[in-house]
């Protein structure tokens, strides 16, 4: 019998970036007793990367704002895949949650009146997002930490889960190690809310840090969970590219919104060559008209630099393989251009873009003020996730609930910059009330026995990588092979022969981690940690490749260069993949419900 | 730029340890974050070291670099001299857990025992607030630190007189002058400062200042500030002989 700490708690919140922050928040306002599992320090998670902003309709700077245009924003950037329900209640409850962060001690930006100051963001029709400089993602986690450790939450840091345990159909617990001892942990919950973020470590080039490895996706798929919408994988199309050592981090859009532009080799700027029917009647024609919109003009439409992100990454990389990248293989964006508009150009771009700034100046010796940076796209967020019901969050395994970027459905194909902050609070608090709110009812397990069994064999499989031993295969080179693939073969531009390919790879590359073995002890131990992510970055991998496979047309973040159009036809379902009864993954389409005729008319209105 | 360079790293844990020598192919651009992955990836995976972002914004991966404390994601290897074992070590001023990982607890502990954050009565006409941007902008600063400690690890009054226990240390006072500046606070923090978190112990050398890879000015715009605030709330003449009038006696 395995030794273990024993934790117990109404509601477990696995990860505390936003979503699990704002989740545990809510459930511990419920009066319910609440534990909260961070895998790095508390304050730490990928939240604090976010740069640009928050969307929500405040109207503060443009009054046409309202909830109506922000959620047909949202489903046109999704290409209408979304969950209509999910980006309703986005759109409606965000500028509450922005305004509740503000009560907790949140600094915006602020408008000349004193209000919040809000910006322009690709695919919002009106400057939209609330933000701090670019750093509103270290705002947002400061606030909802700051606020929640005084709300009565257990947290445990550097924590990570590699099972949930079930009685029946429900969820009841959860099993993991702590770094620092490596030691075992149960909890005990009455229900369980997934906040694990995305899954960017299965790709070679992303903005994620080590551990977006698809936790929540996995620990759901094998509890039984269906995952939802996984071909929807979103390359951002600024990611640093030079030196190698930068390579995939950030840079935000904000950039664009306060006026930088795309061009190419050849100074041309080409997002002026494709603008895609459906914006065409709310895009610039010209680049004079593209600047006033950057800079409050109402009357102007926004630059195409501005278009939803699949579409600016796919013109990046068709600019690149037609011989007009730059030297290091990208594109340049340009904001240092504006010193031709602004007298006081420099001092603008250090003021609102302050982190841009530096970490061009520290890491690339690049002075954006001055010249031009080079980026390509990075991989940098997944639109599916774990089915959710829209209003609790509550996914197709009783007490399990998911809240953020690994839930499933409000993006639809393609997410919009500056929604994922705001659906991580929409929908943490959202998750937190009704996981609660499952607690107390007679729903819930006991939060008693457990069976012995399933713990045993969760320990059991931990600790394999230290009976293999250093002579086993390393698991970071099988990590990296896997990277590796699923760049090349499930990347940006996909097809079903190379994809078809990414299934043999998997296989043989499950073969490998299944021998993957370490050394040393199980005190803080990277190549242990390593070791057992590797089952959820192959479990991601095979769902977004199977998911993929099965969307036979090209829609928002999925582009196949073997059926490249939109297919009318495909806009009616999800792909779903789950566990089958003989552990093989299954796909499966859902189709998706009619949208009521309130709505239908908001987005007719909006056209 | 020479081909490899020498890492002359910290292991061991709580019983004590050693520095090791690891070889790191260099290429373009490389941190010393970089150096260290690649020696996990290859030569040791066991070796312990935190970091997340890789971007200077989580404040995860901080270490004493040839001495200084410094992030290790924001040393570019073209700033050290290679010819020489670059030396990377564990934050010195706390418990040591495994290599270069300490063990950080006691700063989310005292941050809890500053007092939260207690606005004002929403006064506009919306139910929300109207704050200016140059209001904003004082506290805006001090809102950037990244929480990576590296001023508590410099801080003498931490680092060489181990006053733990009462002292905040330079980060929390930062959090706590973010708080007493904020436009809609109402709460007061004067006398905690004095009595539990020990701002008089701060001597101003401004080592924190010099560490802090944020650029906050934490001596200048936070730490003198917050004594200045605690002299004129506590110490202050006049209201102590208004307070004797008055029949309070309770001590500052």
């Amino acid at each position: 019998m395995p030794d273990y700490q024993q934790h117990e708690h109404d509601v477990l919140v696995i990860g505390a970036g936003g979503a699990g922050l704002r989740a545990a928040i809510e459930a511990s306002a419920a009066g319910v007793s609440v534990g909260l599992v961070c895998k790095s320090l508390l304050g730490k998670a990928h939240t604090v990367m976010a740069e640009g902003g928050i969307a929500a309709a405040l109207a503060n700077v443009d009054d046409r704002d309202n909830w109506k245009v922000h959620f047909a924003d949202t489903m046109r950037g999704g290409q209408y895949v979304n969950n209509w329900r999910m980006a309703e209640l986005h759109a409606r409850e965000a500028p509450d949650r922005v305004r509740e962060l503000e009560a907790w001690g949140a600094m915006f930006d602020r408008t000349t009146d004193g209000r919040i100051l809000q910006r322009n963001f690709g695919g919002h029709r009106y400057p939209r997002l609330a933000h701090v400089g670019d750093r509103t993602g270290l705002e947002m986690i400061r606030t909802l930490q700051d606020h929640g450790i005084h709300q009565g939450i257990d947290v445990h840091m550097e924590c990570t889960i590699v099972t949930l345990l079930k009685d029946g159909d429900r969820v009841v617990g959860a099993f993991g190690y702590e770094r620092e001892r490596g030691r075992f942990k149960l909890f005990r919950a009455r229900a369980v809310v997934l906040a694990t973020g995305g899954v960017g470590r299965a790709y070679k080039i992303t903005s994620n840090s080590w551990e977006y490895t698809g936790d929540g996706h996995t620990l759901a798929y094998d509890a039984g969970a269906d995952l939802m919408d996984m071909e929807f994988v979103q390359f951002h199309p600024t990611g640093m590219i030079w030196p190698p050592s930068v390579c995939g981090i950030l840079v935000t859009e904000g950039v664009r919104g306060e006026g930088g532009v795309l061009r190419n080799s050849q100074g041309r700027r080409f997002m002026f060559d494709d603008i895609p029917e459906n914006y065409r009647a709310q895009t610039a024609d010209n680049e004079d008209e593209g600047w006033r919109y950057t800079q409050g003009d109402k009357s102007a439409r926004r630059p195409p630099e501005l278009l939803t992100r699949d579409h600016v990454s796919r013109c990046i990389v068709r600019e690149i393989k037609e011989g007009r990248g730059s030297p290091h293989g990208g594109v340049f964006l340009d904001i240092s251009w504006i010193k031709a508009r602004l007298p006081n150009a420099a001092e603008v771009i250090r003021k609102k873009l302050p982190s841009m700034y530096h970490q061009f100046k520290q890491l690339a010796d690049i002075d954006i003020t001055r010249e031009p940076m080079e980026v390509g796209p990075t991989t940098h967020y997944i639109m599916g996730g774990v089915r959710v019901n829209a209003d609790t969050q509550m996914s197709t395994v009783p007490g399990l609930f998911a809240a953020g970027e690994c839930a499933a459905g409000i993006n639809g194909a393609n997410r919009l910059g500056g929604n994922s902050l705001s659906d991580l609070l929409v929908f943490g608090k959202r998750a937190g009330e009704f996981a609660a709110q499952f607690a107390k009812s007679e729903k819930a397990g006991t939060n008693g026995d457990i069976d012995v069994q399933q713990i045993d064999a969760a320990a059991q499989r931990a600790l394999e990588p230290f009976e293999r031993g250093p002579q086993g295969e390393a698991p970071y080179q099988v990590q990296y092979a896997l990277q590796e693939m699923m760049q090349n073969l499930v990347g940006i531009v996909r097809n079903e022969p190379e994809m078809t390919r990414a299934l043999e790879c998997l296989a043989r590359l499950r073969e490998r981690a299944a021998r993957a073995g370490v050394g040393g002890n199980r005190e803080y131990n990277p190549g242990w940690h390593a070791a057992l992510d590797l089952h959820n970055l192959l479990t991601v991998s095979e769902a977004i490749a199977r998911s993929a496979i099965d969307r036979r047309e090209s829609r928002g973040g999925h582009f196949r260069d073997d059926c490249p159009e939109k297919d009318a036809a495909c806009a009616s379902f999800n792909i779903i993949t789950r566990k089958g009864r003989d552990g093989s993954m299954e796909v499966d389409r859902v189709s998706i419900p009619p949208m009521p005729e309130e709505l239908k008319k908001v987005i007719e209105e909006m056209k | 730029m020479p081909q490899t360079a020498t890492f002359r790293i910290w292991r061991g844990d709580v019983h004590g340890g050693q520095f090791q020598d690891y070889a790191a192919e260099l290429s373009d651009g490389m941190v010393v974050l970089d150096a260290v992955h690649q020696i996990q990836a290859t030569q040791a995976n066991d070796l312990a070291v935190r970091w997340n972002c890789k971007a200077g914004k989580c404040g995860s991966c901080s270490a004493e670099i040839n001495g200084s404390p410094r992030l290790m994601c924001m040393t570019r290897l073209n700033q050290l001299d290679l010819s020489q074992p670059v030396t990377v070590e564990p934050m010195r001023s706390f418990p040591p857990i495994r290599d270069l990982v300490t063990d950080v607890s006691w700063n989310f502990k005292a941050k809890k025992s500053v007092a939260k954050f207690r606005p004002r009565k929403p006064d506009a006409a919306d139910g929300t607030w109207r704050m200016a941007q140059v209001d904003v902008e004082r506290v805006q600063e001090f809102r950037k630190c990244i929480e990576c400690f590296l001023c508590q690890d410099v801080c003498h009054v931490l680092r060489e007189h181990r006053m733990f226990d009462q002292f905040v240390g330079p980060r929390h006072l930062v959090y706590a002058a973010a708080l007493e500046m904020h436009p809609l606070d109402t709460a007061s923090r004067a006398r905690d400062l004095k009595h539990e978190h020990g701002v008089g112990f701060c001597n101003i050398t401004k080592c924190c200042t010099k560490v802090c890879p944020e650029g906050i000015g934490i001596t200048d715009n936070a730490l003198i500030p917050l004594k200045e605030r605690v002299i004129d709330q506590l110490y202050d003449p006049v209201a102590k002989l208004f307070r004797v009038l008055r029949g309070g006696s309770h001590a500052v």
